[in-house]
């Protein structure tokens, strides 16, 4: 049916289809290859570093806007046309102070912020031209300031007052560096291995690897944010004892695991956690590129999360991709330009479709990585009454909207639908507690937990530390 | 097709694309590769005596992410031995006996030295004479190049040297780095030069090396003034070729930043019959003319016109003093809104850096929208330059002062004409 094209490439060694070979059973294709080209093809970029003359080129045809709508778009409100300017007269240390002074994790959100909707999509030049790239650029200087070790920030003349933040996600990040400018102390509780939450462990590799995520902490580490992995608030300590050796207490926990779907044979081992499926093929488990390799995967959701781990899926080696969504196209919360990304990767959408019943077991490649043999579902027609289709899955991932985290519930703050409630500048109905990011608003972008984060600790600042009086 | 052959002070060429003597004319091999290529002329590169060079000669000023928006040097005249240059010449002419092969030349101020190169280089078959009475770098400081070409008197002088015993058009390349250009354009004229061309480089630093600090090119760690040329300069070429089309009667070779047909257009409108070109085929080579004869072409055709010379000054009775100008014209902005982008540039330039003209409310797409307070708003244009979409803002007419001309000399409140005023002059 179909031929198989290898394209020779000195620079790659090899075959560049990224495993179409797979799916068609090209019998030469060795299996450590295999892994280390999906690999590859994982990590590999969208939208590539900009070189020096690239990145002045695209600086120079920036407008400098008055009362920029590309710096109003940014929810942590970047002076977008200055840190331009400043790359365009090569000050990119300059425009990384720029940068950073807005937000702290101004080198992640370079990469993962869907800018098409935010600043990019603001740019006032979108009709006769193209919009300036603007998070390349900021990419660019961002890059620079890592590169040579530039300060990340200055912190405040210490001050009496300390803050216990639970979860090293972007918006405990982000509140410990705010908090370190005013001259307050705190410390990150984070139950992984690793820092960073969802920039280091959830978000697409093409768009951020862990390495890079995981520099921008350390930076923050060497300015002076203090973190504690992998303890676990509410089993390695107490929110008693949290309670008492901190003043405020930050809530950053994000949100917890993908809730199940309730039909039979969802706990077959061939049916996977979205969140965990980004997680393994970010860690680079050998496993699941194993049971990857070639396997016909549906994928249940409709948002953003969704197309991670359709696109992740299609890129680490998988024969076939279904995106399975229950309603129409125009209720997907996906970002258009995220569908695309997914259809380009060969994804097929399958819309107003319900998971019946995963059959199975199937053999998997070893014991440890089993299968699935098919997925039942339910096609809606338009006069209401349903079909019945079977797809032929060789593996299932859920990728639904995220429950609340274990640990929220375990707080004596306010909670709704396993969301925090917290108002706008982060206070929940707990005077001593405060909270931003996923684990309030249920699932946003890192930009806005940055911004969130940084808005709660000037409210913990100005409403708790700022009335201990008195420097440290 | 419009004739774009040029007969100039007699020297007859295809078109009016000479290369300006410079580097790519520096050898025989160059020149014959340009008239390849299209050039209708070339100014052989200055003959004179043996001179060497130094090492690390050009630099350059990038605007906004493009290179060589100015060029700046500090080479000499020619460094190859007289006598090959001269067997070149002879060659090439032969070879292209209808291109027009002008001869730069520059030699120490005295008669016989003149005497001689002017005979060298009309026995090689040169079609005229460039002297070079411009450079500003090198040359000067030994009283040659714009030593020369700043003391009106010397430049009469030596032209009227060379005007005993040239056979062939003699041509007077004029200095920039002058007060007034048109006193050494009278000069020349008076000295019986047949054509001035103009301008030659301007003196320049074009930057310093902030981690060395030594101004660039830098020559093991220093630099000497060059001359500048290229893009950046052809506004104040374009200023003084009108100035000296309306001070003299010979022809005038226009020089200056040309890169482009209208580019030479203007040149030409401005008074000059031929145009040189540099900078321009140093940054992209000798193709740039393709362009330069295709575009000038349509537009003698657009504008009904048969030959070059029909184009020649047409715009130099339109370059008036500023007394002269209409104070009773009056326009004021105008933008359309359906085309409007909403950047605000125009708000921030016209706020900060004109008349307060402009206002701005941020819109429901989060951009921002102006509009024009015609009460205050004076015509500078300004805004119609910084507004980045074409034909968004442009000035309209209003007639608010009446139809009337009102230059400045008859204008009521002239000072000049005020008796206090005048007295004060006297006194002085």
């Amino acid at each position: 049916m179909h031929s198989i094209q290898t394209r020779p490439s000195k620079r790659r060694g090899g075959c560049t289809n990224f495993g179409t070979c797979q799916v068609y059973g090209c019998a030469n294709f060795p299996d450590m290859m295999a892994e280390s080209f999906h690999k590859k093809a994982l990590a590999r970029e969208l939208r590539p570093a900009l070189s020096k003359d690239e990145a002045l080129a695209e600086a120079n045809r920036c407008l400098f806007c008055y009362d920029a709508p590309c710096m109003k778009a940014c929810p942590t409100h970047i002076d977008v046309p200055l840190f331009i300017r400043q790359i365009g007269t090569n000050n990119p240390g300059g425009a990384a102070r720029t940068i950073l002074s807005a937000n702290i994790l101004g080198a992640s959100c370079a990469r993962v912020c869907p800018t098409e909707v935010l600043c990019e999509g603001a740019c006032v030049l979108q009709d006769q031209h193209k919009p300036i790239q603007i998070g390349p650029l900021q990419r660019f200087a961002t890059d620079h300031a890592m590169a040579v070790h530039q300060k990340i920030l200055t912190p405040g003349s210490p001050k009496a007052g300390s803050v216990g933040i639970i979860g090293a996600g972007p918006a405990g990040l982000s509140c410990a560096a705010e908090l370190l400018k005013l001259g307050y102390q705190s410390v990150i509780y984070e139950a992984a291995e690793r820092p960073g939450g969802l920039n280091t462990y959830g978000v697409a590799q093409y768009k951020m690897t862990p390495e890079v995520a995981l520099a921008e902490v350390d930076w923050l580490i060497d300015a002076g944010v203090t973190i504690r992995c992998g303890v676990t608030v509410g089993k390695d300590i107490s929110l008693s004892e949290l309670e008492s050796r901190h003043d405020a207490i930050f809530i950053g926990v994000g949100m917890g695991a993908i809730p199940g779907i309730h039909i039979d044979g969802e706990d077959l081992p061939g049916v996977w956690d979205g969140l965990d499926f980004i997680a393994a093929l970010k860690r680079g488990d050998r496993e699941i590129f194993e049971v990857l390799r070639g396997a016909r995967v549906a994928v249940i959701g409709g948002g953003n999360t969704a197309i991670d781990v359709v696109t992740q899926a299609s890129r680490g080696g998988a024969g076939k991709v279904w995106l399975l969504y229950r309603r129409g196209r125009e209720q997907l919360s996906a970002y258009a330009h995220e569908l695309e990304l997914a259809k380009d990767a060969g994804v097929e959408l399958v819309l107003h479709a319900v998971p019946h019943r995963v059959l199975g077991p199937a053999r998997g490649p070893s014991p440890k990585m089993s299968r699935v043999s098919g997925l039942e579902l339910g096609r809606k027609l338009p006069d209401g009454g349903e079909k019945l289709e079977t797809l032929p899955a060789d593996l299932v991932i859920r990728a639904t909207g995220q429950k609340g985290a274990k640990l929220t519930a375990e707080l004596s703050v306010r909670v709704d639908g396993g969301k925090v409630v917290a108002d706008a500048l982060g206070r929940t109905s707990n005077p001593r507690y405060f909270a931003a990011g996923d684990c309030v608003s249920g699932g946003q972008e890192v930009v806005n937990a940055v911004a969130e984060g940084q808005r709660a600790a000037r409210t913990i600042a100005e409403e708790v530390l700022g009335k201990l009086g008195g420097a440290r | 097709m419009a004739d774009l052959s040029v007969e100039f002070c007699g020297i007859k060429s295809p078109n009016p694309f000479w290369l300006a003597s410079a580097p790519p004319t520096n050898t025989g091999d160059q020149i014959m590769r340009a008239f390849d290529a299209g050039w209708g002329g070339a100014v052989w590169k200055t003959l004179g005596q043996p001179i060497v060079n130094v090492s690390s000669r050009y630099s350059s000023v990038d605007y906004a992410g493009r290179r060589m928006m100015g060029l700046n040097n500090i080479e000499l005249i020619t460094d190859r031995p007289l006598d090959v240059n001269l067997r070149e010449i002879s060659e090439v002419k032969k070879r292209y006996p209808k291109h027009a092969l002008i001869v730069s030349l520059m030699v120490e101020s005295r008669r016989e030295a003149w005497h001689d190169i002017v005979r060298r280089a009309e026995d090689a078959g040169a079609d005229g004479l460039e002297l070079n009475f411009g450079c500003p770098h090198g040359m000067s400081e030994r009283g040659m190049g714009s030593a020369v070409g700043q003391v009106p008197d010397y430049t009469c002088q030596i032209v009227e040297w060379v005007k005993e015993v040239a056979n062939t058009p003699v041509i007077v390349k004029l200095t920039p780095n002058i007060t007034d250009v048109t006193f050494p354009a009278r000069a020349a004229e008076k000295g019986g030069a047949d054509a001035v061309s103009l301008i030659n480089t301007i003196n320049s630093v074009t930057g310093i090396d902030l981690e060395t600090l030594t101004p660039r090119p830098s020559v093991h760690g220093a630099s000497a003034h060059g001359g500048y040329c290229g893009p950046a300069v052809k506004p104040i070429a374009l200023s003084m070729v009108a100035s000296v089309a309306q001070t003299v009667k010979i022809p005038i070779s226009g020089i200056g930043g040309i890169a482009s047909w209208q580019d030479a257009v203007e040149f030409i409108l401005l008074g000059a019959s031929t145009v040189q070109v540099c900078t321009a085929v140093m940054h992209h080579g000798f193709r740039v003319v393709l362009d330069m004869i295709d575009g000038l072409s349509s537009y003698l055709d657009r504008k009904g016109l048969s030959s070059v010379q029909e184009l020649v000054g047409l715009s130099v009775p339109r370059y008036q003093r500023w007394e002269q100008l209409n104070l009773n014209y009056r326009v004021i902005a105008d933008i359309k809104q359906d085309k409007c982008i909403g950047c605000g540039v125009c708000y921030a330039a016209c706020y900060d850096g004109a008349h307060q003209a402009i206002a701005v409310r941020p819109n429901d797409k989060g951009r921002s929208t102006v509009e024009i307070l015609e009460h205050k708003c004076v015509g500078c244009n300004l805004c119609s330059l910084v507004c980045p979409v074409d034909d968004c803002i442009t000035m309209k007419r209003i007639d608010s002062f009446g139809e009337e001309r009102l230059p400045w000399t008859e204008y009521s409140k002239n000072p000049s004409q005020h008796p206090h005023v005048r007295s004060n002059r006297h006194d002085q």
